[in-house]
């Protein structure tokens, strides 16, 4: 027979859990306490509103250009919340529930946000990797990393985080190949927010899903409603025990929505429609959530109250720490710290150059500085301003 | 700048139907820096094409086209994002024409915004002219105002050979400038003198020039008339005029904002030592970027040149 069809036993799943109107599926429903939800629901609500206070900041000029989150909460949380903390976080650029979930102090994420490379330190004994900006170009990352940890016999996995367009780039497909040959712990999470800048999912790929593109690589994707917080968490927890347990990387799509601009630089009116925003906007992630936690019983309206002002609060406080520090980080010496673990002569004299133009010694940085390792250097611990 | 830039693109494709422009958010949106603004529609989309998020195809497949006849203008979004393109930049378009014996040549514009100076994110910020310059077949130009950024991006697309025509992105909207209707397309690989003078020259390009303009100025005031020279092109380097003004003022200082390692300033003095050595009166000096990552955007103004730096690298080489 010279024509007949492949079995390729492919298929992709949807997930849907918790759905736009607030109906449970019970059946599916992952395990998941009160604690839990409180706190995946706290983190949700406070990037949010962090989100909004950053918008503000950034047209008040305090801050420079960033890539709001709003819309997508319930898609980092879910996968954060069933990562441990031994687990790689690899992120891309709009990764602020996330990072907020992985203990990134407010303060740092302002720093970084107000144009200083201290925001951008990490903590000693965190597994997260620094903010990418080129798209897709963090994904191979995450194949390293829990390439890594197998081999140092570690059970940690790797996640990374991208979005819809950066399917559309090498380095996507690269990277699930090698983590599908080598059979590597590695959870690649799309946050299919619909849009990349003003380019709409259906110009970016024809695939039916990005779910899917998992299928020519031989390892498993599945497609969720990436508003559900539940469906995210329990399409996560099935990844990261695949991973654990040795058979192989997961390709997770979330269907969610950028309910904001691309960027503060980004004007979304040239290309999208109030009415699609307006639709996505009943699916968002933050009240569906607050729906069923009334239901079950974990929240009421004057437990949402309080939550609000005491992350309101919380925000304040981290602006005016933030506000703070900028005041005392005037030393421009910094651009020489942590470009090589110990600085070449040129660049020495360069600084030595740069410090005699400003008519001063030298500020806080040695000459000899030494940058081994993490933690070895007179840098700024997280968002704590210079050391 | 950006609508000089639009003009240009505009007659272009007015003028001839093989040229067109594809690269990320160039259609509907208009371009991150409005300068496909409007293509769309006068072009349709077969002319103005919205590509899916992927640098080394936008690159590659405008060498096909090219090879086909066409004349694409690529845009990536921004130069920091051009690296991963980089292999069908060096590997295909400088070199199709060589390849293939003169059958085929990449006729294409691979436009980009470049350098600092605009409050912006991390990799949005460089001027790693070099990489492109440093490569054989490749042209590489920078306009340093509205109306050379027309005249140069029509002769680029004009232009037989790949060229890669970066965008300062600092002066897009930095300031106004009279456009003639009938400026003429500009040579490529032609500087330009901007400022004459017998004391000193100075060379910049790009969003660098008007610093060194201004340099200039406040030097004229203590009584020093500095000649300057706008590059406009770096590859071809135009090294007669360069060492015309050395071999006149003997004293030269040049302000980029790349990396001074191995920055365009190296190639600049080389070729004057080659061609005016005998005429120096003072080492030539440099003011440039560091050789550190371009900082955050809260110090990038400690790690560009600026007027200062200019100033006292110009009194240094005065009082040599
Ligand atoms: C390699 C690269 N090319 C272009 C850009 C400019 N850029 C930044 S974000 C973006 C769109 C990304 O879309 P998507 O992957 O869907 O992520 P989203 O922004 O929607 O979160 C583009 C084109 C970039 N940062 N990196
Ligand atoms: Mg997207």
């Amino acid at each position: 027979m010279p024509r007949e069809e492949i079995d390729l036993s492919c298929k992709v799943e949807y997930l849907s859990i918790l759905d736009e109107d607030g109906h449970l599926d019970e059946a599916l429903a992952p395990d998941v306490s009160d604690e839990q939800l409180e706190q995946m629901h706290r983190v949700m609500l406070l990037a949010r509103r962090f989100d909004e206070r950053m918008l503000n900041l950034q047209r008040q000029g305090r801050i420079g250009t960033f890539a709001p989150v709003s819309g997508q909460e319930a898609a980092q949380v879910g996968v954060m919340a069933a990562l441990q903390a031994q687990d790689w976080f690899v992120p891309s650029f709009r990764e602020f529930a996330a990072s907020i979930w992985r203990g990134t102090p407010l303060k740092a994420l302002l720093l970084y946000n107000a144009g200083y490379n201290e925001g951008a330190a990490i903590a000693e004994d965190a597994h997260d990797l620094p903010i990418a900006i080129p798209v897709a170009t963090q994904i191979p990352h995450a194949v390293g990393l829990a390439y890594a940890a197998r081999y140092r016999d570690t059970d940690a996995v790797a996640l990374v985080f991208f979005g819809d367009g950066a399917t559309s780039e090498g380095d996507f497909h690269e990277a699930m190949n090698f983590a599908s040959v080598f059979e590597t712990p590695t959870l690649f999470v799309c946050q299919n927010n619909q849009w990349a800048i003003s380019i709409p999912r259906e110009d970016q790929t024809h695939s039916k899903t990005l779910a899917q593109k998992a299928l020519a690589y031989g390892m498993p994707g599945i497609q969720v409603d990436g508003n559900d917080l539940l469906a995210v968490l329990a399409a996560a927890r099935e990844a990261v025990e695949r991973a654990r347990s040795g058979r192989g990387p997961t390709l997770i799509e979330c269907v969610t929505y950028r309910l904001s601009v691309h960027t503060t630089a980004d004007d979304p009116s040239r290309y999208r429609s109030d009415e699609e925003v307006e639709e996505w906007e009943r699916r968002e992630p933050l009240r569906r959530l607050q729906r069923y936690l009334k239901e079950r019983g974990i929240l009421d309206d004057d437990g949402i109250e309080a939550l609000e002002s005491e992350i309101s609060e919380e925000i304040d406080q981290a602006w005016q720490e933030t506000e703070q520090a900028m005041q005392e980080l005037d030393e421009p010496l910094d651009i020489f710290a942590h470009n090589y673990a110990e600085l070449p002569r040129t660049l020495r004299e360069q600084r030595e150059e740069m410090a005699s133009r400003l008519g001063e010694g030298g500020g806080g940085l040695s000459n000899g500085q030494t940058d081994h390792g993490a933690g070895a250097q007179p840098g700024p611990a997280r968002g704590d301003g210079r050391g | 700048m950006a609508q000089a830039l639009n003009q240009a693109l505009r007659e272009a494709m007015d003028e001839d139907d093989a040229v067109l422009v594809l690269g990320e958010d160039v259609g509907v949106d208009g371009g991150v820096f409005r300068v496909t603004e409007g293509l769309l529609d006068r072009f349709g989309a077969e002319r103005a094409i919205d590509t899916p998020l992927a640098e080394s195809a936008i690159v590659g497949v405008s060498i096909g086209m090219a090879a086909h006849g066409l004349r694409p203008v690529c845009e990536i979004q921004f130069s920091g994002f051009s690296y991963l393109a980089m292999q069908q930049l060096e590997g295909h378009a400088a070199r199709l024409r060589w390849r293939s014996r003169g059958r085929f040549s990449a006729s294409l514009v691979m436009r980009m915004p470049y350098g600092g100076g605009v409050r912006a994110l991390e990799h949005h910020s460089e001027s790693k002219e070099v990489y492109f310059a440093h490569t054989p077949g490749l042209k590489v130009v920078a306009p340093s105002g509205p109306r050379n950024a027309r005249a140069l991006l029509r002769a680029a697309i004009r232009d037989p050979d790949p060229v890669v025509f970066l965008e300062p992105k600092r002066i897009y909207r930095a300031f106004r400038e009279e456009v003639p209707d009938d400026d003429e397309p500009m040579a490529l690989g032609e500087s330009q003198t901007r400022r004459e003078g017998n004391d000193l020259t100075l060379i910049s390009w790009g969003a660098m020039l008007q610093p060194t303009l201004k340099a200039a100025e406040q030097l004229a005031e203590e009584g020093t008339e500095a000649e300057v020279i706008d590059l406009l092109s770096l590859s071809p380097l135009d090294d007669t005029r360069l060492a015309d003004s050395a071999r006149r003022t003997g004293r030269v200082v040049i302000v980029h904002e790349a990396h001074r390692s191995y920055g365009p300033g190296a190639e600049v003095i080389a070729r004057l030592v080659e061609k005016a050595f005998w005429y120096l009166e003072a080492p030539i000096a440099r003011v440039t970027g560091y050789d550190t990552q371009v900082p955050f955007f809260a110090r990038e103004t400690d790690y560009l040149p600026d007027v200062a730096r200019i100033v006292t690298s110009a009194h240094q080489v005065l009082e040599a």
